[in-house]
């Protein structure tokens, strides 16, 4: 078990083609996942230059209970976003987690740039950045299966992470398909990849670890695998999954439609969990340690053709997803929405910010802002065929609409106008119009993710406005992720994974110190992530809630602009005192 | 005696639950790899699961190609592994036609016992022990009378 009080790190030289492995850090200062991506960024990162730059570090970190225990399966990218040219993180499970703990580093960190379109292969007993400059362009579906081809070796224990041409073509929330069903989507990591020259990573988890004598540790991971796999609590992950949640918040019209024209709709039905379960899910998955299996897998089946004769593929969805894709755009037929996130699937878009983008573009184009000339297809709310050529048109930044549309719907809106009813909170907003905590929690957000803290939950239980309170609500609960995150936990999972539980597990493999400070390590982790995005150039004042938004009705009635804006300055005033140095 | 038989494969997730198990429990391991049973996917994820594990053949070849007697016969089918006598030669490995015997970096090999301690781990219930006589009788493949299908 790992005593030593450093991380085990495999920095990649891109542009030599060459790498180091290096003792790293302080695993009591950092635990590992956010706080070892944040440590990394610290040491190697280059705060002042553009996101582009090569020498800008790509990291991806995996934690101290990582593979140990059951839903420790997610692997933290830290990465300068080249969205808004700030620290981020963005988390993605599969085989990733497992395949970087066997091939044994706590953290992968790639910088250069790669002289061709190449592949690196990671394992722990070789590295290789080989050239795939054939597989630029091609598609990140069609890419997975090819490089399975290309390397035979490791099948089933290994990741094989890719970018598809949005990556390439410099998309700023172009995402990495990790494992064909997984995704760091948010904030451009795809876009970074891309800017590297590497088309592919393929990560071979073909090592092992001793764990001499640990019956305590084989009793505690069989009490939280019953925790998990035995209660109720985590039904609704592998029943109807999240999608269950769409009909939840369109009856208290909280659920995005039509770029926000609207909190709730009867349409609904037509691509609510139920009917995706019912009529589509073909089976589960899970990611590599997790027994819970959320990864919902619907069968896309189309006719090609005049006579019964049909393809049909899998393709995975979720409760977000399926508004991006679904009711965001004014889609009401299940199928059509899984055809469009196949089309955002191969060429490697981020969903959310793609369905949100092109949903601000389709009132742009109805107001006459910009020209079916500039969006080179008719968009219209609920028409799927002009929604797929768009986003084709999207990954491929084919006219300086497309490209500009591509750094961001705000980018696009300031040049075109139709700010306000941009629906950005950061980035593209996720699908939860639930009120004033929940926008502030996404507007100021660490990753402007609807994952930073619960600030959705909060709005669901809480009719009344107290800010103190609230605030203190996002701050302890960020906190608390942070922990989870450092772990690196399942963000499902945080229901079981107590601080206690995340202690015992810690001290049953040995990490006694790390597991008697927690607390302290989630305040320190909580602290760096906003000390880095400050460094880089967070300004909160710079980010508004646009006007859509503000005049939303949901079930509890007409927005309260005025209690939103005091939430965030309230909040704005909170993370600028974590980011405070030292 | 029992065999273990991974006889839903169909429903299988991929969350190498029981592979760690095996590794866990009879190993002292931390590994998807260094296990009795082990998980790869059919061809992409795309196309589902399917379990590598020992069929509890009798004779085994894997005992018939050991020369020093650690891979020695069980008597319900498969082989017990006596590792004090393993050389480390890899021809259990060989000789096995399923594939389903690992050779870690040093060619210490992994073999099931069929010992069912993986079995309680999986979550969508694919594995399960059956009477070793099922085997004997010619009924290897249990589900596939109940309609299922089946993998090894
Ligand atoms: S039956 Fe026992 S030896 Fe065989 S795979 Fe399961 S745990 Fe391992
Ligand atoms: S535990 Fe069951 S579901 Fe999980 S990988 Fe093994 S056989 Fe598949």
């Amino acid at each position: 078990m790992t005593s030593e009080g450093t991380f085990r790190v495999l920095i990649v030289d891109l542009t030599a083609r060459r790498g180091e492995v290096v003792r790293f850090g302080n695993r009591l200062e950092s635990g590992g996942g956010s706080g070892l991506a944040a440590a990394l960024y610290e040491s190697y990162g280059l705060p002042e230059e553009a996101a582009d730059h090569p020498q800008q570090p790509l990291i991806f970190a995996i934690g101290p209970l990582t593979g140990y225990f059951p839903l420790m399966s997610k692997v933290v990218c830290g990465f300068k976003s080249p969205y808004h040219d700030q620290y981020t993180e963005s988390h993605a499970g599969g085989r990733l987690a497992l395949a970087i703990r066997f091939a044994g580093y706590d953290a992968i960190l790639l910088r250069g740039k790669a002289a061709t379109p190449s592949c690196a292969v990671i394992g722990s007993r070789g590295l290789q950045v080989d050239d795939v400059h054939y597989l630029w362009g091609i598609n990140s579906l069609m890419t997975g299966k090819l490089l399975r081809r290309i390397y035979p070796q490791h099948s089933g224990c290994r990741s094989i992470l890719r970018i598809g041409p949005a990556g390439e073509n410099g998309v700023t929330y172009a995402c990495i398909n990790v494992d064909t069903f997984r995704h760091f989507g948010r904030m451009g990591a795809g876009c970074v990849m891309g800017a590297k020259n590497v088309k592919a990573i393929a990560v071979h988890g073909d090592g092992d670890i001793s764990l001499p004598g640990a019956k305590a540790y084989a009793q505690l991971f069989q009490e939280v695998h019953e925790k998990l796999t035995d209660t109720e609590m985590m039904r609704k992950y592998y029943d109807l999954g999240t999608a269950a949640n769409l009909t939840v918040l369109n009856e208290r019209s909280s659920l995005p439609w039509r770029n926000m024209q609207q909190t709730a709709d009867p349409g609904v039905d037509g691509i609510s969990g139920e009917r995706f379960g019912d009529e589509l899910l073909m089976r589960q998955t899970a990611c590599a340690g997790c027994p819970v299996g959320c990864i919902h897998l619907g069968m896309l089946r189309e006719r090609f053709a005049d006579a019964h004769q049909f393809e049909y593929r899998q393709v995975s969805y979720d409760y977000e997803p399926i508004f991006a894709a679904g009711s965001m755009l004014g889609i009401t037929v299940a199928g059509d929405v899984l055809s469009l996130l196949e089309e955002v699937e191969r060429v490697g878009l981020d969903v959310m910010s793609t369905g949100v983008a092109l949903a601000w573009a389709t009132e742009a184009l109805e107001n006459g802002l910009v020209t079916e000339e500039q969006t080179r297809t008719p968009l219209a709310f609920g028409q799927v065929d002009g929604y797929r050529a768009a986003i084709r048109h999207l990954a491929r930044a084919e006219n300086d609409f497309y490209r500009l549309l591509g750094r961001g719907t705000l980018a696009a809106a300031r040049e075109y106008g139709g700010e306000e009813f941009a629906c950005v909170l950061g980035q593209e907003m996720a699908g939860y119009a639930t009120g004033e905590v929940y926008f502030t929690a996404q507007s100021l957000g660490f990753r402007h993710s609807h994952l930073d803290t619960g600030g959705y939950t909060y709005d669901q239980l809480n009719q009344k406005q107290d800010v103190d309170e609230a605030i203190r609500f996002l701050v302890d609960d960020e906190r608390g992720r942070c922990l989870l995150t450092s772990m690196v936990s399942c963000l499902f999972a945080r229901g079981v994974y107590s601080s206690e539980l995340l202690s015992s597990a810690l001290a049953s493999i040995g990490q006694e110190a790390l597991a008697a400070d927690v607390d302290g390590l989630a305040e320190r982790v909580q602290r760096a992530r906003w000390r880095l995005r400050f460094k880089t150039g967070f300004d909160p004042s710079t980010y508004d809630v646009p006007r859509r938004l503000r005049k939303i009705t949901t079930w509890k009635g007409a927005l309260d602009e005025a209690y939103l804006d005091k939430l965030r300055e309230s909040y704005a005033r909170e993370i600028t005192a974590l980011g405070k140095p030292g | 005696m029992k065999i273990l038989r991974a006889a839903r494969m169909e429903r299988c997730i991929g969350c190498y639950s029981c592979s760690l198990a095996c590794a866990r429990l009879l190993h002292d391991r931390l590994s998807w790899n260094t296990a009795g049973i082990r998980i790869r996917s059919a061809g992409g994820l795309t196309a589902g699961f399917e379990a590598r594990l020992c069929l509890a053949c009798d004779p085994a070849p894997c005992a018939e190609a050991c020369p020093t007697g650690a891979m020695v016969q069980r008597k319900a089918g498969g082989v017990l592994f006596r590792r004090a006598r393993c050389i480390r030669c890899g021809l259990c490995a060989e000789a096995c036609p399923v594939d389903a015997i690992y050779l870690d970096v040093e060619r210490n090999p992994y073999v099931c016992i069929h010992c069912g301690r993986c079995v309680p781990f999986c979550p969508h219930d694919c594995l399960e022990m059956r009477p070793a006589e099922e085997k004997a009788a010619g009924v290897a493949f249990p589900s596939e009378d109940a309609g299922g299908g089946h993998d090894v």
